[in-house]
């Protein structure tokens, strides 16, 4: 039984350390910042365009209007959070200093469904998704090749 | 009857052997295999015994939550038309939904199945009374067909909802149509069968609680099978003057998984031999179990709710507004296309590519066990990601929306009032930076629970190990593919 143990706690370790990599390492950006001047229409039900990709550091310039009654904008993540009626367009800039997937959804009530109103901004590099996806596939992985190691203990 | 649905847990004779060998030296002083372990909740808390054993218990509990079903379909029918305002949408939707697939089906398995206010009237009117102490059921006390005794009409019943979800999510009329209907059918069932046969073999709300309640942490069952063996009158089935018979029509002494028993609590009040217990035990003790249903219609439920825990959040959250449009039958081609793919995904091509992958599963292993066999006992892999796939989706739903409720409870139909002095809380998302990083726990969270699922399945289909980690690796891809895929969703 000691003998069989030390193998566990090395694979352990090793384990824990690549989850840990999987979690800190940072992911490296190699874009230099840039300014994006963005235009986003409203109308029941969708934002158009329904999604933005950007770098972490570049800053979003934002026009936003309304095609047809009022709708809201809130940016998940970023609380930034504006109200446009039509015809009257809004401005605001968004610092994208945060990597990862943010929802943008309207935050006035403007029908049925408009809870489901909703667009993407994607912040590269996406580490969250990376992060998750590593620690699925490591994990996943080290389940199976610990079952196999311990039936031939 | 219900022993058509079970085999005999035998002692533990099918959970996880391949451990033994390494523990064989302790053997002596061994604990019992964590999937063993019970703790007898009822016994260490017996203010909450007391509670439970209440004939008053079930009632009481369904008749409080009746009120606000009823509140719920008023408000549907007379209420504003703007679902996010009003209590219909508001509270079915966002807050019992939420409450149901985050806290009451992954801690508590099928404790919605005992408050339950949707079969309360028929089952009032079976037993002519409210809190009643076992008389004779009065119905037209017809015999449920048996090829009907499975889940297929559940399956078919959730897809039906699944389709128009988009619609019963957002307009408060066809929202409470749909409560409506549901308690309609269960009044009319139980004044024609005997029992909970709408609770179950039709409510489509009920197929994927059971489904998903044998992951949970609790149980109900018998301490001790010898004791009902012996016990020859059993009042459990037969009732006596302290409460009905399995109104699930289940043979406590043979119960052996959450899925067939509706946790009404009745065996505990009518077992003389206070036989009964609930138990605190390993998540998940009972998936992985031999057999994994009879029948593939339970398989068939885990792979339509996983496909549907995938299509979901894409549809509903996703950027295609297309689609989103189709969904909401705006047009009658776009919902054709949308039914026709919705269908293709969850009834050929999931179920499609994870028989291949069970397929690929038996050709790396060597075992006696049929594909079939294979096929219905790894499906229970794919309840635990399942389920977490359906909190995740269900915690995002919630923390966006739930704010709606604040309001809706002042304000139930949306016509200014002003209840409680929230009506005019306005729409705040909560932890929306830090939503999908929970999300994200809870999905690695499942797959690691399902991986050692489909783990348990392989070691009990080659008990020697040879081949079981080999077997596995398909059945493990499947998995992750979901798994990447719905973290792509939710983070990509
Ligand atoms: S009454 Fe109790 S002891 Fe008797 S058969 Fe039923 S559960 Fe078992
Ligand atoms: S086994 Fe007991 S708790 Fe479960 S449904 Fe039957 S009577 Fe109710
Ligand atoms: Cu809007």
């Amino acid at each position: 039984m000691q003998t069989s143990k030390r193998p566990v706690i090395a694979r352990r370790s090793v384990l824990l350390l690549l989850v840990l990599a999987a979690l800190l390492v940072p992911v490296p950006a190699f874009h230099a910042p840039q300014t994006h001047r963005i235009s986003i229409d409203a109308s029941q039900f969708e934002y158009s365009p329904g999604r933005l990709t950007v770098n972490r550091g570049d800053t979003l310039q934002v026009t936003l209007t309304a095609s047809d009654v009022v709708h809201g904008f809130f940016l998940d993540g970023y609380e930034i959070d504006a109200r446009v009626e039509p015809g009257i367009s809004q401005q605001f800039t968004v610092s994208a200093d945060r990597s990862g997937k943010f929802n943008y959804r309207c935050s006035v009530s403007c029908g049925p469904l408009h809870p489901f109103m909703i667009g993407e901004l994607v912040v590269g590099p996406n580490e969250p998704l990376w992060r998750a996806s590593a620690i699925a596939v490591i994990a996943a992985a080290a389940m199976l090749i610990g079952a196999g190691t311990r039936r031939s203990a | 009857m219900a022993g058509e649905r079970h085999r005999r847990h035998c002692g533990g004779g099918d959970v996880d052997r391949r451990r033994d060998p390494a523990v064989g030296v302790k053997t002596l002083v061994r604990k019992p295999p964590a999937d063993e372990r019970r703790l007898d909740v009822l016994g260490r808390m017996p203010r909450l015994r007391r509670v439970v054993m209440s004939r008053s218990f079930q009632p009481v509990s369904m008749l409080l939550l009746l009120a606000p079903f009823a509140l719920a379909i008023v408000a549907g029918l007379l209420g504003t038309s703007a679902g996010n305002r009003n209590f219909g949408i508001v509270f079915v939707w966002i807050v019992w939904w939420a409450v149901l697939m985050v806290l009451m089906v992954p801690g508590f398995g099928r404790i919605w199945c005992t408050i339950c206010p949707i079969p309360a009237p028929g089952e009032w009117i079976q037993r002519r009374g409210i809190i009643g102490g076992g008389g004779k059921l009065r119905t037209l006390g017809l015999r449920w067909p048996r090829r009907l005794r499975n889940m297929w009409i559940q399956n078919v019943g959730f897809l039906i909802l699944a389709l128009f979800s988009m619609i019963i999510l957002t307009r408060p009329t066809v929202s409470a149509g749909v409560i409506l209907g549901l308690a309609g059918v269960a009044v009319s069932m139980s004044l024609l069968f005997e029992n909970r046969v709408f609770c179950k073999y039709v409510c489509p709300i009920g197929g994927f609680i059971g489904l998903y309640s044998m992951a949970a942490p609790i149980e109900l069952r018998v301490r001790d099978t010898q004791v009902c063996v012996d016990h020859r009158s059993k009042d459990c089935i037969t009732g006596n003057e302290r409460g009905y018979g399995c109104p699930w029509m289940v043979y406590p002494g043979k119960l052996d998984r959450n899925l067939d028993c509706g946790f009404c609590t009745e065996c505990l009040k009518t077992c003389t031999m206070d036989n009964v217990v609930i138990n605190l035990r390993r998540p998940g003790a009972d998936l992985a179990k031999p057999g994994g249903g009879k029948q593939i219609d339970e398989a068939y439920k885990a792979l339509i709710m996983l496909a549907c825990s995938i299509i979901y959040p894409a549809v509903l959250f996703g950027p295609w507004a297309t689609v989103r449009g189709w969904a909401s039958v705006e047009s009658l081609w776009g919902w054709a296309i949308y039914a026709t793919a919705f269908l293709s995904a969850t009834l050929l091509f999931v179920p499609g590519v994870f028989w291949l992958t069970v397929f690929a599963a038996q050709r790396r292993s060597a075992t006696g066990v049929t594909i079939r066999q294979a096929y219905r006992e790894y499906a229970h892999s794919l309840i635990p990601l399942g389920l977490a796939a359906w909190m995740a989706f269900s915690v995002g739903f919630a923390l966006t929306n739930g704010s709606y409720a604040l309001a809706a409870v002042s304000d139930p139909l949306g016509w200014g009032w002003n209840l409680f002095g929230t009506s005019e809380t306005g729409w705040t998302p909560y932890l929306s930076g830090t939503a999908p990083a929970i999300q994200a726990a809870i999905l690695v969270g499942g797959l690691l629970f399902s991986i050692r699922t489909t783990l348990r399945v392989g070691f009990r289909h080659d008990p020697s190990g040879t081949t079981a980690t080999r077997a596995a690796v398909p059945v493990v891809a499947f998995l992750l593919a979901s798994t990447l895929a719905l973290l792509w969703l939710y983070l990509g």
